[in-house]
């Protein structure tokens, strides 16, 4: 049985793969397709990081867009090329930092894999850096509980949005100005795998017996300290994993973006996320990656129309302009929190459904019959 | 052994314990009787951790364990099925196991302990997929307790395995404590219960307002007219 399902969960991630592979390859890069898988990639991981923290954890954290920023930033400032820096920094006298992971890989790699072992080290010291910015304020913030929690790290992840654009860290972050001209992936693959891996991680670490006591927190604090589970300890480390990850997402929607700048990473982002993780039904990581490819899917093109004149064939310049769709988008969003209370997976995973016997459904005389 | 001697407990300004000591030797089953409010949980949470003492010693096979920490007093030996039995709600019967070796690493060992726990609570093992929040009141109860074991104590601190259950699973329930003695757990039970709580109790505390008024074995004090009148009453327990 358990065989029987890893193989089916092989296959299907398989042919999932299959398909992104034929679509990298008979879509030009720029077609929206292309870019609603990208982007979807970046926020299915992103939006899983933050699930660990709120879904599994039980801390309801809104600091996503903050860590995003770290790593977006981290994965710029080390990657931009160094003749390239002169005109990226051109306020800032080419900057402070004169050198660029991907070239310096180069330099014993080869060409070609120095500079993708280069992108994912910058990639690596992003999600790094993010996660010693959630040790550093999980230490007092996480003594907070709840609502407290949650406006304790937005206001973190909006301090740090506006740091980033201080002129006196401009020979590093370039000010208000855009860090551009660093490498990218230009492969939906390469993001739809990526991702993947990373989100294959979180899976790992929800399963193990650290995840077990994530849920015994989420659960019941009293009891799980009974259990001789250190509630700090293991809060800081969610905390510090889900940012690690949120850092890594980040990094990764910089490429996606081309561009970086403080601003996109608003608070609005986060809530973009924590909309998914609610879509997708909070406690479930299918869900999540589910519900960010149908969000991105509807938000990026579906729906697009909607902001531009004219949708389902209906040409109504005057209705159908620019933020409109977020109005439709509000309303889709109320019909699921009225009715889809728990998202569209509730706390299932996808596998759950196929299985005859779900762990909450599981009829009496199966169990009898196994007892 | 567990020795406390000369405990005190104050929440703020109020002083939940005021000086109390007891013992409770190995392989015996102690019990704790006393009204709500008495002190009988803040004895207990101050044993495994989860309230900080103001004075006195609570000694474990001779070692002092006020001041370490919870999951250092757990892995010595000590395990506690707290009050209103707390399981995991949405997670499995089998999770919730898990979860109380958590400290634990011995694998193969852990996997006897889960058989073990299965052939006290067969109902367990029967419902280990189902979601803890869906169990009736006293088989929550009996997870709580299976989970505790799962620790491999020495020590089981019991609170008010009793509460809020039918008279018929409370029978259950102390004919499976009074078997887990016998094979050797030794029992620290508080109960609000006294008859039943007195009958398998080998020594037994009275605790009124944070100070010890009475101790005995547990037919003496089930005996004792004023344990009758305050606690036992005319009718029943």
């Amino acid at each position: 049985m358990k065989r029987k399902e890893t193989i089916w969960t092989a296959g299907i991630l398989l042919v999932l793969l299959v398909l992104c592979v034929v679509l990298d390859a008979s879509l030009p890069s720029y077609h929206i397709a292309v870019k609603v898988v990208e982007k979807a990639s970046v926020y299915a991981l992103v939006a899983v990081s933050m699930n660990l923290l709120n879904g599994f954890t039980g801390l309801f954290s809104l600091g996503q867009a903050g860590f995003m920023l770290l790593g977006a930033y981290a994965y710029g400032v080390l990657t931009i090329p160094v003749d390239k820096r002169p005109s990226v920094y051109q306020y800032f006298d080419g900057g402070a930092i004169q050198f660029s992971l991907p070239e310096a890989f180069s330099g014993f790699l080869g060409e070609g894999a120095g500079t993708v072992a280069g992108m994912l080290a910058a990639l690596l010291v992003g999600g790094l850096l993010a996660a010693l910015f959630a040790f550093l304020i999980g230490l007092p913030v996480l003594r907070l509980k709840s609502d407290y929690l949650a406006i304790a790290t937005l206001g973190f992840a909006e301090i740090l949005k506006a740091f980033f654009q201080w002129n006196a860290l401009g020979p590093i972050t370039n000010g208000s100005n855009l860090l551009k001209s660093y490498p990218v992936f230009s492969h939906p693959t390469a993001y739809v795998v990526l991702a993947g891996i990373l989100i294959a991680f979180i899976v790992l670490l929800i399963n193990s017996t650290y995840g077990r006591a994530f849920m015994a927190i989420r659960d019941d604090e009293v009891a799980a300290e009974a259990m001789g589970i250190n509630l700090a300890r293991h809060k800081r480390m969610a905390f510090i994993i889900s940012s690690f990850f949120a850092g890594v997402g980040g990094g990764m929607l910089a490429m996606y973006m081309g561009t970086i700048a403080a601003a996109p990473f608003k608070s609005a982002m986060t809530y973009e996320i924590l909309l998914i993780v609610v879509i997708g039904g909070i406690g479930s990581i299918t869900g999540s990656v589910l519900a960010s490819f149908l969000y991105i899917l509807s938000s990026e093109w579906l729906l697009r129309g909607l902001d531009s004149g004219s949708f389902l064939g209906i040409n109504a310049p005057g209705l159908f302009k620019n933020g409109f769709r977020m109005a439709v988008f509000s309303v889709i969003i109320m019909i699921v929190v009225l009715f889809f209370r728990k998202g569209i997976m509730g706390d299932k995973e996808l596998p759950d459904l196929f299985r005859r016997q779900s762990r909450r459904e599981r009829p009496e005389k199966g169990g009898a019959g196994n007892g | 052994m567990l020795k406390i001697e000369n405990l005190h407990v104050a929440y703020g300004g109020i002083q939940a314990l005021r000086g109390i000591s007891l013992e409770v030797p190995d392989g015996k089953i102690v019990t704790l009787i006393g009204a709500n409010g008495a002190g009988k949980s803040t004895t207990l949470r101050t044993i495994t951790g989860l309230v900080k003492a103001a004075s006195g010693s609570i000694q474990w096979n001779g070692e002092e364990l006020l001041g370490k920490s919870i999951d250092k007093i757990i892995s010595e030996g000590i395990a506690m099925s707290p009050e209103g039995r707390r399981v995991f709600p949405d997670l499995t019967v089998l999770e919730n196991l898990k979860l109380g070796a958590y400290l634990r690493r011995d694998k193969g060992e852990i996997a006897k302990d889960l058989q073990w726990v299965y052939e006290l609570f067969p109902r367990l093992k029967e419902r280990d997929w189902q979601v803890a929040g869906t169990l009736s009141g006293g088989e929550q109860q009996m997870l709580a307790v299976g989970r505790a074991l799962m620790s491999r104590p020495k020590l089981l601190l019991m609170d008010e395995p009793s509460l809020g259950l039918a008279p018929l699973v409370v029978q259950d329930i102390f004919s499976i404590i009074a078997e887990i003695n016998r094979q050797g757990v030794t029992i620290l039970l508080i109960e609000q219960n006294a008859n039943m709580a007195l009958k398998i109790a080998d020594l037994a505390y009275v605790l009124e307002t944070g100070t010890i008024t009475m101790s005995g074995t547990g037919a003496e004090l089930l005996a004792n007219e004023k344990v009758k009148e305050a606690y036992l009453g005319k009718h029943k327990g």
